[in-house]
């Protein structure tokens, strides 16, 4: 009997290059917002110590705080302020995606769930910086 | 407006090439000339022996799905003006296998489709002579989902897809989704093994291009995330409810 495989056309199977993310802007903003979680750890990470160093007492903050003006830290947080920005933003335009509210059968626009976030967000950082400039 | 342009247009005959090559046209630049019109014109004018898919002409029947300058595009809905002055590279849809010229083969689309039951399942049919009635709050439900043409473009802007072939893919997670969604289906136990499975909406990292491409609006990308949520809200009621809260 005649395998049904032989009567297959031949076709050309193209493979995916290693750097397909950098052949459309798009697919790099999603690898960047992937890489993006890295920075957010960090972050993370970075207050744990800041928390730790303040329990320690005033001479190990001001030390924490002598670290964190060396040229490798101030440069790793610029660099991680950006990237944390960028994965909050792109976090709350696609959380619009995830949400399908309905509201008297219509479903809510995109703005109506995103809003919200900005709001709350804008609003947290602006107690934190308050807080913190106050004197 | 110069009144010719240049196509770079992928040839590839099967028993002879040993990979695709482009191959350049030149054709007349019209303002109401379609991708596919200029295709057309190469094949009765220029090169007869020229392969691609089309049917419709008007964005319904989802044949002529290529990659046009990179991006996946009908090529029915796709102005060359657009592209003016050109040189403009006209490709195979993107992680299919290429049968001939800008012709894919679509066969593990349509495996997939197929296995996400995309149809109403009943689990007793009402007599011929009853209706089955739908609000048009029920019909908005779903209605986005429903107006999938399976062109594709959504599996070849999908970077997922082209890396895993095993992933279900944008089409066939949002038309299972549409039927989830369905007043009149009662199938959702069915799919949620094939959807909730590790190669369906779990393999997608929300890329969210196939959104972007797809010509009908059916935004493939809010189906899969809105099913994940209804997956997990599974999983925990099979653990907190009696019998699963089946």
């Amino acid at each position: 009997m005649v395998s049904p495989t032989e009567y297959l056309p031949k076709s050309y199977r193209p493979r995916v290059s290693t750097y397909w993310w950098l052949a459309r802007w798009a697919y790099l903003k999603f690898i960047l917002r992937e890489a993006s979680c890295v920075f957010v750890a960090w972050t993370v990470v970075l207050t744990l110590i800041g928390i730790r160093a303040l329990t320690r007492g005033p001479a190990d903050y001001t030390e924490f705080e002598k670290w964190l003006r060396q040229p490798i830290p101030l440069a790793l947080n610029i660099i991680s302020f950006f990237f944390v920005v960028f994965h909050a933003v792109t976090w709350f335009d696609l959380a619009p995606k995830a949400m399908a509210v309905r509201l008297r059968g219509k479903r809510l626009p995109s703005v109506a769930i995103a809003t919200p976030n900005y709001v709350v967000w804008i609003a947290i950082s602006a107690a934190v910086a308050w807080i913190l400039l106050r004197g | 407006m110069a009144n010719r342009i240049t196509l770079q247009i992928t040839r590839y005959h099967p028993g002879h090439d040993e990979k695709p090559r482009l191959e350049t046209y030149e054709v007349p630049l019209r303002k109401e000339w379609v991708v596919l019109d200029a295709l057309n014109y190469i094949k009765d004018y220029l090169d007869g022996s020229l392969s691609f898919r089309w049917s419709c002409r008007m964005g319904v029947c989802g044949s002529c799905g290529m990659t046009v300058n990179g991006v996946p595009k009908l090529t029915c809905a796709t102005f060359v003006s657009d592209y003016a002055p050109g040189p403009v590279r006209i490709e195979p849809l993107k992680h299919f296998p290429v049968l001939r010229d800008l012709v894919v083969d679509t066969s593990d689309f349509l495996v997939k489709l197929a296995k996400s039951k995309p149809w109403i399942i009943r689990s007793v049919n009402k007599s011929l002579e009853e209706e089955y009635l739908q609000t048009p709050e029920q019909l908005e439900a779903y209605k986005q989902f429903s107006m999938c043409i399976n062109c594709m473009l959504c599996y070849a802007a999908c970077p997922v897809y082209g890396l895993d072939p095993l992933f279900s893919g944008p089409a066939a997670i949002a038309l299972a989704q549409r039927y989830n969604m369905d007043s009149r289906d009662e199938g959702a136990g069915k799919r949620l093994d094939i959807l909730s499975h590790h190669d369906g909406i779990w393999a997608c990292t929300f890329v969210g291009e196939c959104t972007k491409v797809c010509p009908k609006n059916v935004d493939p990308a809010s189906a899969i995330q809105q099913y994940k949520l209804t997956a997990s809200l599974e999983w925990v009621k099979s653990f907190v409810l009696p019998r699963g809260g089946q």
